[in-house]
């Protein structure tokens, strides 16, 4: 075993707390130390591989592409679930990645990760449902799709020719005893929720959930719509929320899922840009307010139009 | 063996598997299976007989069983394939009482399920040799349906199998109504039994009405229809027309 020398650049790489490194390091120069010791750890070149702390790194890695993805938002009421996602476009010239797809009338999914991963896990999952639609003539329950979905994901944690699947899923259904979200994550594991974020700056969403998921039990469709939209702002950070910038799902009893038209979506944003957080108008929708422009600058534009500011 | 069966002419398009058995006749039946809906749920009638080809040879087989705790199968034709159907169904509702979790598979689903299988096997020249009712009510949805053992599938308001096809039909489709009382509902099952007992060879005397309800499955003990045989036509029946029965 090599000697650690104190404060040498193995001790360093050693004794590193959870770096994760988002962009690569500036070139350096070659390579000082082994190349083995460059990775954070030897634990974590296999997903069979267990770390002395009883960790499997790759699993953990495959959590990290989660988090690397563009948000999506799931809340949900006793008979609605809204889904939304923010869709970045890699350049103005190329369209934006679908990150929200239908499953069956009663099943939709949004994902946050490898997009390419989630459209395969999607494909699953439609044929699942078709399968069970015609064996039964039933939908199939939400609840059972979910576990069929995590046990599909476990698999590939257990395996030393494969790699976790690196998308997370929200899983947004109806079965017999109502509306359900669910969390599906590269480990196996899923979880329900009342309402949850994932992807980048999913932090300042779950925040502003977290705030307001009380009500969303009882909450009406509409309303559940634009609480996605504001927990969808809360993600994009200042910049302007526009139709074209996000993707909203609704799924409910009697209302079949399907993604919310742009124009449809551009309609609910400029009502409730005007109106500001508070629940019931504080000013009458303005036709000038529809612009863009006016209601831009969420935090300037509060004294004008009587509009609360943002709190994040 | 049946070494007649398997035996294939030169020109037959059958491949590796025209030696294996197949279904082709039945040997213990059981005969018709009458059902309707009424204000509760489902009622349903069978016989307990099994024959073997013209004897009447078991006295006291059940043809009509609970599913689950939403629907009731009752099953006409071969006694052990409808036996095979039981596990089939057994092994289904096994599993969907397994995932424990709130949902569970109704008279609608478990009649599909069975549709596809009877299909299915049909498909391979390999029946289920029964014709099948399946009833039931889950959330006070009443649900009555029948599969037969060519895949025909379809529900109504009033089914019946074998010769209750012919001869319960008729009476059902003149006397049913919406919102049967449950003693209405028995009366009217068994008139149509007991044109079935006079007129069916393979019919006997003993008979079972079951009924399912939110509350559950139960199914009667066995009884015996009244009979008449003094009508006046019975007595010299060959009177009106000699050589004619």
């Amino acid at each position: 075993m090599q000697k650690c020398i104190k404060n040498g650049p193995l001790a360093q790489l050693l004794n590193a707390k959870k770096a994760y490194p988002v962009r690569p390091e500036p070139w350096k120069g070659p390579p000082t130390v082994s190349y083995r010791k460059m990775f954070r750890n030897q634990y974590d070149t296999d997903v069979t591989t267990w770390s002395p702390a009883g960790r499997l790194f790759q699993v953990e890695y495959a959590m990290e592409a989660v988090k690397q993805g563009s948000a999506a938002i799931g809340l949900r009421s006793k008979t609605h679930i809204v889904l939304g996602c923010v869709n970045k476009a890699n350049s103005e010239l190329s369209s934006h990645q679908k990150k929200i797809f239908k499953v069956d009338d009663h099943i939709g999914v949004a994902i946050a990760g490898l997009t390419a991963d989630g459209r395969v896990l999607s494909r699953y999952m439609r044929n699942e449902c078709i399968n069970y639609s015609f064996t039964y003539e039933s939908p199939l329950p939400v609840g059972r799709l979910v576990v069929q979905l995590a046990d599909k994901a476990q698999v590939c944690t257990q395996r030393s020719w494969k790699r976790p699947y690196g998308v997370g899923l929200l899983v947004a259904g109806l079965d017999e005893s109502g509306a359900h979200l669910y969390y599906n994550c590269p480990s196996g594991n899923y979880f329900e929720y009342q309402a949850f974020a994932i992807g980048s700056r999913s932090q300042a969403a779950k925040t502003y959930l977290e705030r307001k998921f009380e009500n969303f039990t009882d909450a009406s469709r509409d309303d559940l719509v634009k609480d996605a939209l504001m927990a969808i702002r809360e993600t994009l950070q200042g910049e302007t929320l526009k139709s074209s910038v996000c993707t909203i799902a609704v799924v409910g009893v009697g209302e079949p899922f399907h993604i919310l038209d742009q124009g449809t979506v551009q309609q609910m944003i400029d009502a409730f840009e005007i109106v500001g957080e508070q629940e019931g108008p504080a000013a009458e929708p303005d036709a000038a307010a529809g612009q863009e422009a006016s209601a831009e600058p969420e935090q300037g534009a509060a004294a004008g139009e009587g509009v609360a500011p943002m709190d994040i | 063996m049946n070494f007649m069966a398997s035996k294939q002419p030169e020109n037959s398009l059958l491949g590796p598997e025209s030696d294996s058995q197949r279904t082709l006749y039945p040997y213990v039946t059981g005969t018709s299976v009458v059902a309707l809906k009424y204000k509760d749920g489902i009622l349903m009638a069978a016989d307990m007989g099994g024959s073997y080809g013209s004897t009447l040879r078991y006295k006291n087989v059940e043809r009509m069983k609970a599913i689950g705790k939403h629907s009731l199968l009752g099953a006409s034709g071969e006694i052990s394939d409808f036996q095979e159907i039981l596990r089939y169904l057994d092994e289904l509702i096994l599993y969907d009482n397994m995932w424990d979790d709130g949902n569970s598979l109704g008279p609608k689903e478990v009649h599909n399920y069975l549709t596809r299988v009877m299909y299915n096997r049909r498909n391979k020249f390999n029946p289920l040799w029964n014709s099948l009712v399946l009833g039931g009510i889950k959330n006070g949805q009443k649900y009555l349906g029948t599969v037969s053992m060519i895949g025909v599938n379809f529900e109504d308001n009033h089914v019946a199998t074998g010769f209750g096809n012919h001869l319960a039909r008729p009476i059902l489709r003149q006397e049913w109504h919406e919102n049967l009382s449950f003693e209405d509902g028995v009366r009217l099952l068994e008139k149509c039994m007991r044109v079935l007992l006079y007129r069916d060879r393979s019919a006997i005397n003993k008979l079972q009405i079951a009924k399912i309800t939110e509350e559950g499955m139960t199914i009667s003990q066995p009884y015996s229809l009244k009979t008449y045989w003094e009508f006046s036509a019975f007595e010299n029946p060959t009177q009106g027309a000699v050589g004619s029965w």
